[in-house]
């Protein structure tokens, strides 16, 4: 299987799209309108097919919420009975990823990483569907599909986060995960059923994509934005003081081996026997150098935020000048 | 025809779902039948999930796993708690003999059962979606028979469900069937241009009216004076600060957010050296 990521010209950048059912976009919908409030996330598993290089998504089912009340729930229970369920009436059972609502863009963090490493592992081609109710909600389907970077698992693999592991693997920020492109497709039939509803039902009334307002919207992701600049400013500080401690270190070691050779010298002019070598290491043990994949990852989420706000701040542009062009008819 | 009983919500994951379990049917069977989940209310039933159960159907007999049935209900209760079972659905187009059996199962499952059929296989042309409840009919004292009575069916969405089913919509027109999710300005276009479209047709109707050529509805008049009250009346210097400012603020933050990406990539040029 390792042979399938250089087929493409050595080059390890990977992006294919695969195809997705409308059932399973309507079924994330769904889970999420009736069982996710506020800023909690839903989870559930999604379920298909890896055809030759292509991953087919088909099904999915929803994850229940941990609450407290139901501290002795088995989640690996529920999975496999549901599995064993759906194998019955010829739903493909094959676990290809996972999907997850987030709240305005923010889903890059350490429980992520490890459920998708831990996908990635056992099935290469899996990926987590992001879906973000509240783009949505403002008049676009958000449905992204994330992997992480060859590279990044190599790191994970070998749990080695200090900045010379990730300056080996120059893993940055932006090659952590590589979004995979998503296409809707459908059968004939559920074509059929498209045209019979859009026949049946009334034309939608709300035209959330053309709504002027955007402040609301702003002024939250600014917050979290300052938020995650906050952390990344209190890590930059921990890094500083880490590599200051070194280089203090450092100079310590020169000076104390300076003064040995020193010594020695006076020593030997004196004729007496030299000081034994001390092992230098035991003396001056070097600082814990702090893990870097904190670091990382928030960065990662900085630049979420960032690419989210231009965005809507492009489209937001496009409606204001149209409601000028409107207004300047009059 | 006046149809008594409650109204018949159907949101399109179901529908959705049903047409997959057929497509997936096993070779040999001609319907899929499963159990509808969802919510009852004073006037109106809403039908949100539905999972298929296998079942074996021939000539003389009728054999439904109900053992499953009953196991996929319980997995779907601890996600979604609200949710009951409320009838069961079909593939096919007519009701036969067989469906009066499975109906007389669910009713020991949920008080009224509804049962929607649904014509995957197209026999009249259209996807004909009906609902029924069953009625006892006959004769009191001698046999008595059961009778299906149609319910009238409409569909409901959530905003998001609205958007979605709109997004696939879309995937009607391309001959491979497929779409891609396209953003940005892109979807703003589109969004614009089936406003035109609508204005368009509202616009043709009333140069008919005009020339004579179509009778003048009061009620949509009605309408039409309510959408050209709702422009709202600014005078050009209002309107002229008011967007000004507007884009200050967006432009400013596409500033800021492109200073903050520069940071983060200079940050982590330096760690890395």
């Amino acid at each position: 299987k390792a042979s399938r990521w250089q087929k493409n010209g050595g080059k390890v950048m990977f992006a294919f799209s695969f195809p997705l059912l409308s059932q399973v976009v309507l079924k994330i919908i769904k889970h999420y309108q009736e069982e996710g409030q506020g800023s909690e996330v839903v989870q559930g598993v999604l379920l298909g097919l890896v055809v030759e290089d292509r991953l087919e998504i088909t099904n999915c089912f929803p994850f229940p919420q941990h609450t407290e009340d139901d501290a002795d729930f088995d989640e690996v229970q529920y999975q496999m009975e549901m599995m064993r369920s759906l194998r019955h009436v010829n739903i493909d059972h094959l676990h290809v990823g996972w999907y997850q609502s987030t709240y305005y863009g923010s889903f890059v963090s350490r429980a992520l990483l490890d459920s998708q490493f831990s996908y990635q592992h056992a099935i290469e081609e899996s990926v987590v569907l992001i879906y973000d109710p509240i783009k949505t909600a403002q008049g676009s389907l958000s449905l992204k599909a994330y992997r992480l970077t060859p590279k990044l698992m190599e790191i994970c693999k070998e749990k080695d986060f200090t900045p010379e592991g990730l300056k080996k693997a120059s893993v940055g920020f932006e090659n952590m995960f590589e979004e995979v492109p998503i296409v809707i497709k459908n059968s004939h039939l559920i074509n059929v059923l498209l045209w019979e509803l859009e026949d049946k039902s009334t034309v939608s009334d709300k035209h959330e994509l053309l709504n002027l307002s955007s402040s609301n919207h702003l002024e939250k992701s600014l917050q979290l934005l300052m938020d995650r600049v906050d952390d990344l400013n209190q890590d930059i500080v921990k890094y500083n003081t880490y590599s200051r401690n070194l280089s203090k270190q450092q100079q310590q070691k020169h000076q104390y081996l300076q003064r040995r050779q020193q010594e020695n010298a006076q020593r030997q002019s004196r004729g007496e026997p030299p000081l034994p070598e001390e092992d230098i290491s035991k003396l001056f043990k070097p600082p814990q150098a702090p893990p870097r994949m904190d670091t990382l990852l928030i960065a990662g989420q900085i630049n979420n935020y960032c690419q989210n706000v231009k965005e809507f701040t492009s489209q937001n542009l496009g409606k204001l000048f149209m409601a000028e062009a409107l207004q300047g008819h009059n | 025809m006046s149809v008594f009983g409650p109204v018949v919500k159907i949101h399109p994951v179901v529908l959705a779902s049903i047409c997959d379990s057929y497509e997936r049917r096993n070779e040999g069977a001609s319907r899929v039948i499963g159990t509808l989940l969802g919510t009852i209310d004073k006037h109106s039933i809403e039908v949100t999930n539905c999972f298929s159960v296998p079942h074996n159907e021939s000539e003389d007999e009728v054999a439904v796993d109900m053992e499953f049935a009953k196991n996929m209900y319980d997995l779907h209760k601890r996600v979604s708690p609200t949710e009951v079972i409320i009838g069961w659905y079909a593939t096919g187009f007519d009701i036969t003999e067989h469906s009066v059996l499975i109906h007389e199962y669910y009713s020991r499952e949920a008080s009224n059962p509804i049962h929607l059929t649904v014509d995957s296989a197209l026999q009249s042309g259209k996807m004909n979606i009906r609902a029924y409840v069953s009625a006892q009919m006959g004769v009191p004292g001698k046999t008595v028979g059961v009778m299906f009575t149609p319910l009238t069916v409409k569909y409901i969405y959530y905003d998001t469900e609205r958007i979605g089913v709109d997004l696939l919509q879309r995937t009607r027109l391309t001959p491979s069937r497929t779409k891609g999710l396209t953003s940005d300005l892109s979807q703003v276009g589109c969004a614009a241009s089936r406003i035109q479209d609508m204005l368009t047709t509202v616009l043709a109707y009333i140069e008919d009216v005009l020339s004579g050529k179509a009778t003048a509805d009061n009620s949509v008049g009605r309408f039409l004076m309510d959408l050209v009250n709702k422009v709202p009346t600014i005078s050009a210097e209002d309107f002229e600060n008011m967007l000004n400012s507007n884009i200050n603020d967006l432009l400013m933050v596409t500033y800021l957010s492109n200073l903050t990406q520069a940071q983060i990539a200079l940050n982590e040029k330096l760690v890395l050296l």
